[in-house]
């Protein structure tokens, strides 16, 4: 339903069954389908593990952690049974990649999760996919049930002697759940708060027994790297940052769309080429890099790859590969002011710095937008939001203020601009009030 | 209390598929809610029953999680994405646009029951911003004429069923005064 775009510049592997009805079982298999976990029952775990570390996959949730060395950390032995849990969730505000990989390509997430339980030894999996996605979960449960029909899935898999199911989940409205302990939280039948961690989910997870939780995305790469090999994979991206990445170009972009680029591809490139520049003759005024979670960059600090390292170095994060593109008739302060709504609205409420820290931030912010500001509260805001961070059980918190820091520090001056009652320079007379009266 | 058989059939294959029953909980009280309208008191308590949950267990479940309901909504849940995407391209005025059609405000149903707007976080439309969804249905790229069209479609399909309903009554009341005469 989404509508596709693409570019030159792109280089497709996960997006390369898209449009081409793989939905549908039968075209999959003509597609390489269901050819990698073959391939992958004839391995050693260890060499499945391996493969993929070698291949530099990065979690493509956010946190971008090396996804074979995560299998690793699952124990081989277990009394209780092992899991693997996919997260399609998919809640990062300025995020839209999986929804499209699920639409597509849902074989493609089957086949990760059964090589992903293949290498830490676990027979089931769960594809926990966002409640608002219910077009997706019709594909996903019609495929795993054409998968379960050709005996791919079940008892025996392949005349291998090994039995795996898996399972479709469905949310109901919680960005939070998105979290990966929350995220089992939530399977389990409850309210999606997270766990405290040690211990980790690799060692007790869904019902107590060893979990990977991966991303939709990270999962679908998988069965592309056990055919074309870690070495091929690896070589798209920089060193440590393999393969590809569906970056969701958005906001003031004259061509946005999902794009699957090689990793650490330049962001300038991004915006101006791919995206296709600015429209309506205005100019950059700052780009959100990896979904709303992620410290803005200005139109000055543009000049840098997309890969996990080079922007972490540029002082943000990678994130969910959610581009946000702002140009120069964006409020800034309009623009923090809506972010902090957002994580204030799904802030759990467990721990006093997110949650009250959130509300805070959020009611300053408005009073701030509308006019009502004193200039300590720019200073005021900076410091409250420094010191929620690494002060809460999940990484909420950190995600809430780290923008807002970020904000605060590179446009103090559009903050100083609504000082002394002066109505927003960006917006209409009333409007805000508007919506203020409007909005949640 | 009676459910629909794809309903009973779709509870009857997930239970099994965990290790405890409550894991259940969340898809079916989504399905359950897509049935019925809302989570109404005799849900809450068919389905606690079910999975050896107290009605309180299932409650606290609910409260967490903004798409379930145990207030009755509109036929159409029109929910206008305004978060950052959608904020930079309109968002807010698609939004305001529908409260100023409608007459209602965030989480207003109108008075014919036929609309309930809300205002929604991200719902994965960020590349076609603004979006909205009815229902579960996406609409991407909208201007206020493209959301007005979507909204004078759903009236159309209500009348329209409204109609099919008068024509089944007007049919009834023939039938029984045939019967009676
Ligand atoms: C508040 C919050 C929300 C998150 N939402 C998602 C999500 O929607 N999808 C996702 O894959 N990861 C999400 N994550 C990251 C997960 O916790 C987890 O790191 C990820 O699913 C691991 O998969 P990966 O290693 O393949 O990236 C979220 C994290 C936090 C703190
Ligand atoms: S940081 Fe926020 S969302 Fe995370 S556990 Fe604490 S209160 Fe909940
Ligand atoms: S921000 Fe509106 S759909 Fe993502």
């Amino acid at each position: 339903m989404a509508s596709l775009v693409s570019h030159p510049d792109e280089v497709k592997v996960v997006t390369r069954r898209f449009g081409l009805g793989a939905t549908n079982i039968d075209r999959y298999l003509e597609l390489d389908g269901y050819k990698a976990v073959q391939k992958a029952l004839g391995m050693d775990a260890d060499a499945i593990i391996n493969e993929v570390k070698n291949s530099g996959l990065r979690g493509r949730g956010g946190a971008g952690f090396s996804t074979g060395m995560k299998w690793s950390f699952v124990p081989k032995q277990s009394a209780k049974p092992k899991y693997v849990l996919c997260n399609g969730d998919e809640s990062e505000p300025g995020t839209c990649k999986d929804r499209l990989i699920f639409e597509h390509d849902p074989h493609a997430v089957i086949e990760g999760v059964m090589i992903g339980g293949l290498a830490v030894g676990a027979r089931s999996g769960y594809i926990y996919i966002r409640g608002e996605y219910r077009y997706l979960s019709i594909i996903m449960q019609k495929a795993i049930r054409d998968a379960y029909a050709k005996g791919f899935l079940g008892k025996n898999i392949f005349g291998s002697g090994r039995d795996f199911d898996i399972y479709w989940h469905g949310g109901a409205g919680a960005y939070e759940v998105g979290e990966e302990s929350a995220l089992m939280e939530s399977l389990e039948g409850k309210r999606g708060i997270p766990r405290i961690r040690p211990p980790f989910p690799a060692v007790v997870g869904l019902w107590g027994g060893p979990t990977v939780i991966n991303n939709a995305e990270t999962l679908a790469s998988v069965p592309h790297i056990m055919l074309g090999g870690a070495e091929w994979y690896a070589k798209i991206g920089p060193p440590k940052n393999g393969g590809t990445r569906l970056f969701c170009l958005s906001g003031n972009v004259a061509k946005p769309g999902v794009y699957e680029l090689p990793m650490g591809y330049s962001l300038k490139k991004m915006i101006y080429e791919v995206g296709g520049g600015i429209p309506n003759g205005r100019s950059l005024k700052a780009v959100v890099p990896g979904g709303s979670s992620t410290p803005c960059l200005t139109a000055d600090e543009i000049d840098i790859n997309m890969d996990f390292d080079s922007v972490a170095k540029a002082g943000s994060m990678l994130g969910s590969g959610g581009v946000v593109v702002l140009d120069d008739q964006q409020c800034i302060v309009k623009f923090a002011l809506r972010t902090m709504k957002f994580y204030q609205h799904e802030s759990c409420g467990w721990c006093i710095p997110c949650r009250e820290g959130t509300d805070w931030l959020k009611k300053t912010l408005i009073r701030f937008h509308s006019g009502g500001g004193v200039k300590k509260d720019i200073d005021n805001m900076q410091y409250l939001s420094e010191n929620m961070l690494g002060r809460t059980f999940c990484p909420l918190g950190d995600a809430a203020a780290m923008p807002t820091i970020a904000f605060v520090k590179k446009f103090r001056k559009e903050f100083e601009d609504h000082l002394d009652g002066r109505p927003c320079p960006y917006e209409k007379a009333g409007v805000a009030e508007e919506m203020e009266a409007l909005s949640h | 209390m009676k459910f629909s058989e794809e309903f009973e059939a779709r509870f009857a294959e997930m239970v099994p598929h965990y290790p405890t029953k409550r894991s259940a909980l969340v898809p079916t009280l989504l399905y359950a809610q897509d049935e019925v309208g809302f989570l109404s008191d005799e849900v809450i308590a068919e389905l606690a029953g079910r999975l050896d949950l107290t009605e309180l267990e299932v409650r606290n479940v609910i409260s967490y999680y903004s798409m379930l309901t145990t207030k009755p909504r509109g036929k159409f849940n029109l929910q206008v994405c305004t978060n950052i995407s959608c904020l930079v391209r309109g968002g807010e005025e698609i939004l305001q646009h529908c409260a100023k059609k409608l007459g209602v405000g965030h989480k207003g149903t109108t008075p014919d029951g036929l609309f309930t707007l809300e205002e929604v976080e991200c719902i994965g439309a960020c590349s076609w911003a603004p979006a909205a969804q009815v229902n579960y249905d996406f609409h991407e790229n909208l201007t206020t004429e493209k959301m007005d069209r979507v909204l004078d479609k759903c009236l159309a399909q209500a009348q329209e069923q409204l109609q099919r309903i008068k024509s089944v009554d007007s049919l009834a009341d023939t039938l029984s005064q045939r019967s009676e005469g």
